[in-house]
């Protein structure tokens, strides 16, 4: 195996380019050195973009921000003016793995790793966060929402290297918000992931919503008909139940270790409620 | 009980019963503590275990010359390296440790290399070509014993059944145990309930993966380092199975970072020697967390059925237990303790308990802080709660009026003597914990429970040095700080401060044989026997004042760790201190020490009584532990921070099977979580604190009354957080664990069963 | 394979050592430079007994490649002592009782130390969340808690 350490963005993308067989991508390694260990890949070229310069910040940027690829999730959860646009993101991001995860954890690796249960993405889907690609053909914006395409799979080229994730200026009345079920309190997959973005009018009425659900099929998504359900409601009991059922409607989740198809069913709908009833709660706040 | 008294002092301590700093701490929070996998040697070869890819699988045939010809590789082994005949108990050691003919389970070790380092080790592996015929598996307890099984062991009879089976079956031994006439007594109850349970397989879960370095010398001694709960035993398993004498291997204890049972069983250590053999160099060998999982003894998964009679007004008039156990590939004793220990708190007139232990095609079961009994307590007790319910009478109360009491015949056979079951009902039914009222939203649950403890083979050395400092040499190693414990007995007994005494765990070389620390034996033993070598260094030691003072040693007494005259008439002497007469020692007689070896026993029983309150998330089936009590009869406690910590580690392991841990097999019957993340052990953030209040009801076995503690704790908690969640919500569990998805889906059902 | 040669500062210490491209920190402190405080219990990053303080975070080594430490600043367990001095978490470990085999006590200690320098003063709450990727089989944890408010406690008084 070869590790390199490129300074710049074009010189990572040709590494990749030349490189035979398989290469990784290594920002914070809290997956890449999993499956490593474990056999599950076996690399040839490991290409380390911590080095790359602009990778490492988070910058202010048309009221949003944007958030370099190597950023570990604790530093964005130190970081107040972050923290206080988009908590829902960021506190998505807080809750993967462990402390010593979150060192070094990056929610572009959480990304591209696409891992249906991953933390940080429907929170990002929710957000509708952009990713700066970097690539063989140059550089573009892609939404995240078209990144994961299935479990382990992205629609990223083996050249493609995300360089940051945006995350967009906000309207006064906006929040968002992340929740997980897990079995324990800490250090598990998720067995739902609710992310909800949502902006209420003076008056309390909803005038956007985007629901993004996790770990419930292949990848996450964007629940379909959250905004006609929640959209010009105050969001009482009544529409809440309908989000509800909506939710569990729209899940294809598996049976496995962590749980039952039944519980997901349920549960999808449990959150999507009170993760809703939070983000409101943020953006009568805003 | 054998009527042993050995109890001299059950007051005035000075040193047992304080709290003083152990004696390995500073090693531990510095990191310099040396454990399995920290030890180097010059020339150190990597080894690495080939393992069965298949549930059940005949091995046709094995080709490892590709991995023996790949450069760095220096030896490779597979059953036909090791001994062919080994004594009968250490048979299932022998084809555990590598497979024989046949894979009996996914991660059965099959073939080791020895190699110059991880990478080429892993290499070598991947070259070896080994032909399997895989063959029909069972994984789960009922699919074990239902008519035609596929068979584990062809031909394999029951033993202890009566008659003997004619048709082969997976059940490996069975076992009865009871008194009284069961009929009468449920014709004579009000109220019989009946119920099945299940509880899934929970691993011991030590931080400590296993890990050895083996160093074979033909003409000296074979050396040995591991992480082990019994040196002794590693060294008297692993020769035979070489085929050299026990008296060529030294077996050393490294620290070991935890072992709850899981290392009082070998795995690595005879492959390790076998490749350091056939290599000529040393070899270490450190178990992966997969490999842990995979191919190291958990407790047993269990089906069981519980049959118990009351009158109305809360007497128990008849108990009835079933349980199957499932075991691994090769069976234990876990289900005859189960059954052993599934009504012995209570005295009844009319009980029966059956075990069957069954094998399948899972690793070998091992034992885990009180083998099978935490398993039939969640049955009993829940049934015990269920009952009390019905009936409208407090938990504590019902137990109280069922308590066994001295004089009572258990349910396992022996008449107890003074134990401790009503005090420790008692106390915590006078605990603040349970008389402040059950929070909002919370439900609380109570559940009682029981381990025998044993003593077991101890051999023990006690050296006075020069300078009347005190080296005590023991054979069990420390898992849970009880060097600390061990100094405290040897200082109180010599009168001598603590920080005057070590203890050190000696290697297989330098002490008779020593049995494994397990069973809550070692403040026990090793401090019966310490406080005996003690005693006879005393004794020593007063014949040599006497010498030095020309009196007879008769009149000579012992106290405040110094030699006096023992009256007025004796003589005018000063007290002599240990210093002095250690200092004096090369005139008096030459070194000065005791000894003492025993077959212990008289541990005495341990009882206890947990009380959880606990909130479930009616949405998610989300259990939370809000607060949790321990109280439990530790005879004396020596200790009493590492007699809490042994109360709280305890009752959390059971607390982490009643929730969340279990293992999950797929329809392949491959191990689908071998690993820290979806194998659920709590972590910090799941718990409140643990409260931790001791009971010391003196036990006779022991000078100073100590009883065994460890074990215990983890019998009560399943139940105790069962009784909690059908306090909570309605809902009574009889399944464990007791997950979200497992407990969401009985309140949906109960809810609509409601409506 | 070509080894690395990778710089850092260990423990205050500039250490430089050779590594292959595929070794973790973890093997690296173990097996080439006898720092064997820090412990594999896992490998995958779930129990924290690997636990090391990485330019400031704390980080399971096992999940950090030797070659990614080029220019870090790393802290171990063997260099929280000042020479025979122990740092006030390690007293209040020992004092309480904090630990029983030991074979999780470095990763709490690192990471406990790490929370402390950030939040002198925490709750029970956020001591136990933060502390959440440090396994421990034995304790129950109880003991662990109190000895860490204990420390910070001490450790605000001076």
């Amino acid at each position: 195996m070869r590790y390199l350490a490129p300074d710049t963005m074009e010189a990572a993308v040709a590494m990749l380019a030349e490189a035979d067989g398989t290469s990784r991508i290594l920002a914070g390694g809290t997956d890449v050195l999993v499956q490593m260990t474990s056999g599950l890949v076996v690399p040839d070229l490991v290409v380390d973009i911590k080095h790359i310069a602009g990778t490492n910040e988070i910058t202010e940027e048309d009221g949003g921000y944007r958030i370099g690829a190597a950023v570990p999730s604790a530093a964005m959860n130190e970081h107040a003016g972050l923290k206080a646009l988009w908590p829902g993101v960021v506190e998505a991001a807080d809750l993967i793995g462990s402390t010593q995860i979150q060192g070094r954890a990056t929610i572009a690796g959480n990304l591209c790793n696409a891992s249906p249960a991953a933390d940080s993405v429907p929170a990002l889907f929710a957000a509708n966060a952009t990713a700066r690609v970097v690539g063989a053909g140059g550089t573009r914006d892609v939404p995240v929402t078209d990144i994961p395409t299935g479990v382990g799979r992205t629609s990223l080229a083996p050249t493609d290297i995300i360089q940051s994730i945006y995350l967009p200026a906000r309207p006064s009345g906006s929040g968002d918000a992340y929740q997980r079920f897990i079995p324990r309190t800490e250090m598990d997959i998720a067995v739902v992931g609710v992310g909800v973005s949502l902006t209420l009018d003076a008056g309390g009425t909803c005038t956007a919503a985007r629901v993004a659900l996790g770990a419930v099929a292949e990848t996450a998504f964007l629940l379909e008909g959250a905004e006609e359900i929640l959209v010009g409601s105050s969001l009482d009991d009544a529409t809440l139940e309908r989000l509800a059922g909506a939710a569990s409607a729209a899940c294809k989740p598996i049976d496995d270790k962590r749980g039952t198809k039944e519980f997901r069913i349920k549960v999808a709908g449990v959150l999507a409620r009170r993760v809703t009833k939070i983000a409101a709660e943020r953006a009568r706040g805003n | 009980m054998a009527e042993i008294n050995r109890l001299t002092k059950d007051s005035g301590f000075k040193v047992v019963g304080t709290r003083p700093p152990r004696p390995d701490g500073i090693d531990k929070v510095t990191g310099k503590a040396k454990f399995g996998a920290d030890m180097f040697a010059p020339g150190m070869l990597v080894g690495k275990i080939l393992r069965s890819p298949h549930p059940h699988a005949k091995i046709r045939s094995i080709d490892a010359s590709r991995a023996e010809a790949l450069h760095g590789v220096k030896a490779v082994v597979t059953a036909a390296d090791f001994a062919e005949k080994v004594p009968r108990s250490h048979q299932a050691t022998l084809h555990n440790i590598m497979a024989h003919g046949k894979a009996l389970y996914e991660g059965h070790a099959v073939a080791a290399v020895a190699a110059i380092d991880n990478a080429t080790a892993k290499k070598a592996l991947s070259l070896i070509e080994v032909d399997y015929e895989p063959l029909p598996f069972v994984i789960d307890v009922e699919d074990a014993i239902a008519e035609d099984a596929p068979l584990v062991h062809e031909g394999m009879i029951t033993r202890g059944m009566d008659p003997k089976p004619e048709k082969p079956s997976n059940i490996e031994s069975a076992c009865e145990f009871g008194h009284g006439d069961l009929d009468a007594g449920f014709a004579a109850a009000d109220i019989v309930l009946e119920r099945e349970f299940r509880t899934e397989a929970s691993h011991q879960g030590y931080i400590e993966p296993h890990a050895c370095l083996a160093n074979y010398s033909d003409d000296g001694n074979s050396e040995l380092w591991c992480c082990t709960q019994g040196h002794f035993l590693v060294r008297d398993t692993t020769a035979p199975l070489l085929g050299i004498p026990v008296s060529k291997l030294r077996v050393t204890a490294s620290e070991i970072g935890g072992g709850f049972g899981g290392k009082t069983v070998i795995y690595l250590e005879p492959v390790a020697l076998a490749l350091s053999r056939k290599s000529g160099r040393p070899v270490k060998m450190v178990m992966t967390r997969d490999e842990v999982f995979r191919a190291t003894g958990p407790t047993s998964s269990s089906y069981m059925n519980v049959k118990i009679g009351i009158t109305k007004d809360g007497r128990i008039t008849a108990a009835d237990a079933l349980l199957f156990y499932q075991s691994g590939c090769y069976g234990g004793f876990i289900a005859q303790l189960g059954a052993m220990s599934a009504f012995a708190c209570y005295g009844l007139d009319a009980v029966r308990s059956r075990g069957r232990e069954v094998v399948t095609n899972r690793p070998m079961q091992a034992s885990y802080r009180a083998p099978g009994a935490p398993i039939i307590n969640f049955a009993v007790e829940s049934l015990l709660d269920e009952l009390a319910r019905e009936i409208n009478m407090d938990p504590i109360e019902f137990r109280l009026k069922n308590a066994a009491r001295e004089g009572d015949r258990s349910s396992y056979g022996p008449v107890y003597d003074q134990i401790g079951m009503v005090r420790t009902l008692e106390t915590a039914r006078d605990h603040p914990h349970y008389s402040s009222p059950v929070p909002a939203g919370q439900g609380r649950g109570v559940a009682a429970g029981f381990w025998f403890n044993f003593g077991g083979l101890t051999a023990i050395s006690l050296n006075v040095n020069s300078d009347g400092t005190v080296t005590v040499s023991v054979g069990r190693p420390d898992i849970g700080g009880s060097r600390a414990a061990m100094c405290q007995m040897a200082a109180e007994e010599l009168g001598i401060p603590y920080e005057n005494v070590r203890c050190i765990i000696a290697d297989t070389s330098s002490l008779g044989f020593n049995d494994t620390t397990d069973g809550s034996r070692t403040t026990f033993a090793n401090g019966l026997a310490i406080i005996e070598a003690a005693r006879a260094a005393i004794k020593n030691m007063c014949g040599r004042a006497a010498k030095m003072w020309g009196i007879p040693e008769d009149a000579v007494a012992w106290e405040d760790g110094c030699a006096k005259p023992s009256g007025p008439n004796a003589g005018d002497f000063d007290p002599m201190p240990i210093s002095e007469i250690a200092r004096k020692a090369p005139n008096t007689g030459g070194p000065i020490a005791g000894h003492y070896e025993v077959n212990a026993d008289g541990a005495g029983v341990s009882f206890g009584v947990h009380i959880a309150d606990v909130s479930v998330d009616a949405e998610t089936g989300r259990t939370t532990v809000h607060r949790y009590t321990v109280v439990q009869d530790a005879g004396k406690a020596v200790h009493p921070s590492y007699v809490e910590g042994q109360y709280q580690g305890g009752a959390v392991q059971g607390i982490g099977w009643a929730l969340n841990e279990g293992y999950f097999y797929g329809k392949d019957g491959k191990m689908e979580n071998p690993g820290f993340l979806d194998y659920r052990m709590p972590v910090a953030s799941d718990l409140p604190m643990i409260e931790a209040a001791i009971i010391e009801i003196p036990n006779k076995g022991h000078p100073y009354g100590v009883r065994g503690v460890g074990e215990t704790s983890i019998v009560p908690p399943l139940a105790t957080i069962g009784n909690a969640i059908r306090s909570a919500t309605g809902v009574r569990m009889t399944e464990v664990p007791m997950s979200p998805p497992a407990l969401l889906a009985q309140l949906d059902g109960f809810k609509q069963a409601a409506e | 394979m070509s080894r690395l040669q990778v710089n850092t500062t260990i423990n205050g210490d500039e250490i430089d050592f050779l590594c292959d491209p595929g070794e973790t920190l973890l093997d690296v402190l173990r097996n080439h430079l006898g720092l064997t405080g820090a412990k594999e219990g896992c490998g995958s990053g779930d129990c924290g007994a690997c636990t090391v303080n990485l330019d400031g975070r704390i980080v399971c080594s096992c999940l950090v490649l030797a070659a990614e430490a080029e220019g870090s600043k790393i802290e171990t367990i063997e260099g929280m002592a000042d020479g025979a001095e122990l740092h006030p978490l390690q007293r209040k470990f020992i004092e309480h009782a904090a630990l029983q085999c030991g074979i999780c006590t470095p990763g709490f200690l690192i990471a406990s130390k790490a929370l402390l320098e950030r939040n002198p003063d925490p709750t029970e709450t956020e001591v136990r969340y933060w502390l959440a990727g440090n396994l421990c089989r034995c304790t129950g944890y109880d003991k662990i808690v109190r000895a860490v408010m204990d420390a910070a406690a001490e450790m605000r008084a001076s």
